[in-house]
């Protein structure tokens, strides 16, 4: 097992005729993932990369029975998409997507919370580079010959200082269980708490490394979850030290602006939570080999 | 994206909220013009900056007659305004803003903001107007009212009600309030405003509610459905490095240190730049050359690193999912050839096709250090910056 996507989960492509849907969707494929189809409106009926295409996600869920859908829709139809998916029954979505409104964003999980919580969609991203259960699937955009399966959970906002901590642990022969992407927008779909609930139930992950960084109150509401409710050791490295406060630094929601929202005070909060904060994000790899071999 | 004060006025107006007679100026011939046009006794001339705390750094002057407004105009124009939320470079006044004075008898802070805790948006307002937000959180944080909207539905009456009321207002400017709060909710949602903030929202002396300073910041993200904010665009408030480069479609931050980076990855930018300051450096600038890097793209980045004339090295950190290294190593040896580069320049890839990368960037016989890991990469490219900076100082000596 994993958390959120296995070699048996039933995907499908949001966007799946377009140049980037396709091209990703190849990739995911070539990885393994258990893609049973796309979606495209105008488009159903025809085949593509082998696979039937279909007007609507209601129908590909009919045909198929996908319970996950990966959206490669661009920004300005994107929360579009992602509510379609949440109407019709999907399980889990990975929104990739960058650059979506933040009022769309506002709008999308307003009307996520119309369904009861046990039947509600569960979204990651978007603005992340997806996730991937080594060894078996990958929804998203990541380098897959990067991740070693194993047992050790990652959730971070950035995809490429993530494929680093991945790397960087693969180099001392540490495995991941299950990479989650959760983006770098001000308003998405899971959270770090949200996240670290799975990997805390999953029965296959010995320990999680969250990967945080400047702005917003997740890393805070994190530790809060991790004092309180965690049994498995955390590791986290918080990137934007250098950073200056007011100036957004490429994430759209990586910006100091209220207190607790610098890279320093998220360390300290952790810390207090009994986190182990890498001191540098050359030491994620080390930090992760220290605490398993504690 | 920010906008002038003026223009934020002009928008809010547009919504119902009322404002202060006034006018632009790009001179102080102008300047008068306005003062006379309006007419009364009193006026302010305004420095439109991208910035708050305009008052303290003397951008914001009263006048009695229209000698001084000419004066005050002749010495804004073409000064730089120092603030707290500049930075130290400052920023230029080109336009100022003429308004006729308004006789207050009470200052209210008013703000509508994105609150990522609740995923919505959120009123906040003081009774306490006139100072910034962090000062009237620190002096008098009970004065602050919050409302979380719900969005299904939008500011409701009795939310608005409930915060005029709270705000000490007499019954006689429930209404109006309720209106200014109203139209402020649908100018943040139907412009995709990130922010608005009127500050002060005064009480005059004849009981009149009016929006003396108005401040609103837009989603980058939503301008392609919002062509009429777009255009408000001043070019002359931003950082000319950061212009330059946001035309080119990168992501850059400039700073104040000398070792300029080029970062896919807006997580991994940071962490680099992180490092650099570990090891002894400064980080130049922060920029993200996003998921396809061609050639085109890596020289623009080049390019947008050494405007900075700060720049004494240059740290290239890539790693590679969409990207294929031997991809990047080509455009960063491309780059090398038409740029120029007289600075040290440390290149780490990582990730898909790294040793083709690799290969290209030695087989170029290009003055290029290569790194394997992100530790190595940040300590070459610092030394490699103490090196020629006493290069340089020796060669000053001689």
């Amino acid at each position: 097992m994993a958390i959120l996507l296995t070699k048996e989960t039933k995907v499908i492509v949001a966007g799946f005729t377009g140049r980037i849907g396709t091209f990703h969707a190849q990739e995911m494929l070539d990885y393994g993932t258990n893609v049973v189809g796309g979606v495209t409106p105008g488009k159903g009926g025809t085949e593509h990369l082998g696979l039937p295409v279909f007007n609507t996600i209601k129908q590909a869920i009919a045909a198929t029975g996908a319970t996950a859908c990966a959206v490669f829709v661009p920004p300005p139809y994107c929360a579009d998409a992602i509510m379609e998916a949440a109407d019709a029954g999907i399980q889990y979505c990975v929104s990739i997507t960058d650059g979506i409104p933040t009022q769309d964003m506002i709008k999308v999980k307003r009307y996520m919370r119309r369904y009861p919580r046990d039947q509600r969609m569960i979204l990651t991203g978007p603005n992340c580079a997806g996730t991937i259960t080594p060894g078996q699937a990958m929804m998203g955009i990541m380098p897959g010959h990067i991740y070693m399966p194993g047992r050790v959970g990652i959730v971070g906002r950035s995809g490429t200082l993530g494929y680093e901590a991945a790397a960087q642990m693969m180099d001392l022969g540490i495995g991941v269980s299950t990479s989650v992407g959760i983006g770098g927008d001000p308003i998405n779909g899971s959270s770090f708490k949200d996240v670290l609930m799975h990997f805390q139930a999953d029965e296959n992950t010995d320990a999680v490394v969250l990967i945080g960084e400047i702005g917003g109150p997740q890393e805070a509401e994190a530790a809060q979850y991790i004092r309180d409710h965690m049994t498995k050791p955390v590791i986290a490295y918080i990137a934007g030290l250098s950073a200056p406060k007011g100036r957004r630094m490429g994430h759209a929601g990586a910006i100091v602006s209220a207190f607790g929202e610098s890279a320093a005070e998220k360390v300290e909060i952790l810390r207090q939570a009994g986190v182990t904060v890498a001191p540098n994000p050359s030491q994620m790899g080390n930090t992760v080999a220290r605490v398993l071999a504690h | 994206m920010d906008i002038h004060e003026y223009q934020a006025k002009e928008l809010l107006q547009g919504f119902g909220v009322p404002i202060p007679k006034g006018g632009l100026a790009y001179s102080p011939e102008q300047a008068t013009y306005r003062a006379t046009e309006l007419g009364g006794e009193r006026w302010v001339v305004k420095a439109q900056v991208h910035s708050g705390a305009r008052g303290k750094a003397g951008g914001i002057v009263f006048c009695q007659n229209e000698n001084e407004v000419w004066d005050a105009a002749d010495q804004l124009l073409g000064k730089k305004l120092v603030t707290h939320q500049t930075g130290p470079r400052g920023k230029g006044v080109y336009r100022l803003y003429v308004e006729e004075a308004t006789h207050i008898h009470k200052e209210i802070y008013l703000g509508l903001v994105q609150d990522r805790k609740s995923e919505r948006i959120m009123v906040v307002a003081s009774a306490s107007g006139g100072m910034e937000i962090e000062e009237i959180s620190e002096s008098s944080p009970d004065s602050i009212v919050r409302a979380i909207i719900e969005p299904a539905v939008g500011l409701q009456d009795f939310q608005a009600r409930e915060i005029a009321f709270a705000l000490g207002l007499a019954a006689a400017q429930i209404a109006d309030c309720v209106r200014i709060l109203k139209g402020c909710y649908r100018a943040f949602t139907e412009l995709d405003a990130n922010m608005v903030e009127i500050n002060p929202l005064v009480i005059t002396d004849n009981g009149s509610l009016l929006a003396l300073d108005a401040k609103m910041s837009f989603d980058e993200n939503a301008l392609y459905r919002r062509s009429n904010i777009a255009e408000l665009r001043d070019k002359s408030q931003e950082d000319p490095r950061e212009a330059y480069a946001t035309d080119r479609g990168l992501s850059y931050v400039g700073l104040d240190g000398q070792i300029g980076c080029i970062i896919n990855g807006a997580g991994l930018a940071m962490a680099t730049m992180d490092m650099i300051q570990h090891v002894g450096g400064e980080p130049a600038n922060f920029l993200d050359i996003g998921g396809g890097a061609s050639p085109e793209r890596v020289t623009k980045a080049f390019r947008s690193v050494l405007s900075d004339d700060g720049v004494e090295a240059i740290l290239v950190n890539i790693f590679a999912g969409i990207n294929r290294c031997d991809w990047v190593a080509e455009g960063v040896v491309q780059a090398v050839r038409n740029l120029d580069i007289q600075v040290p320049l440390v290149v780490r890839l990582a990730g898909t096709n790294v040793q083709e990368g690799r290969q290209i960037l030695i087989d170029s016989g290009l003055q290029i250090t290569t790194a394997d890991t992100l530790e190595q990469a940040a300590n070459l490219v610092v030394t490699a910056w103490q090196r020629a900076q006493s290069q340089n100082s020796q060669q000053q000596a001689v």
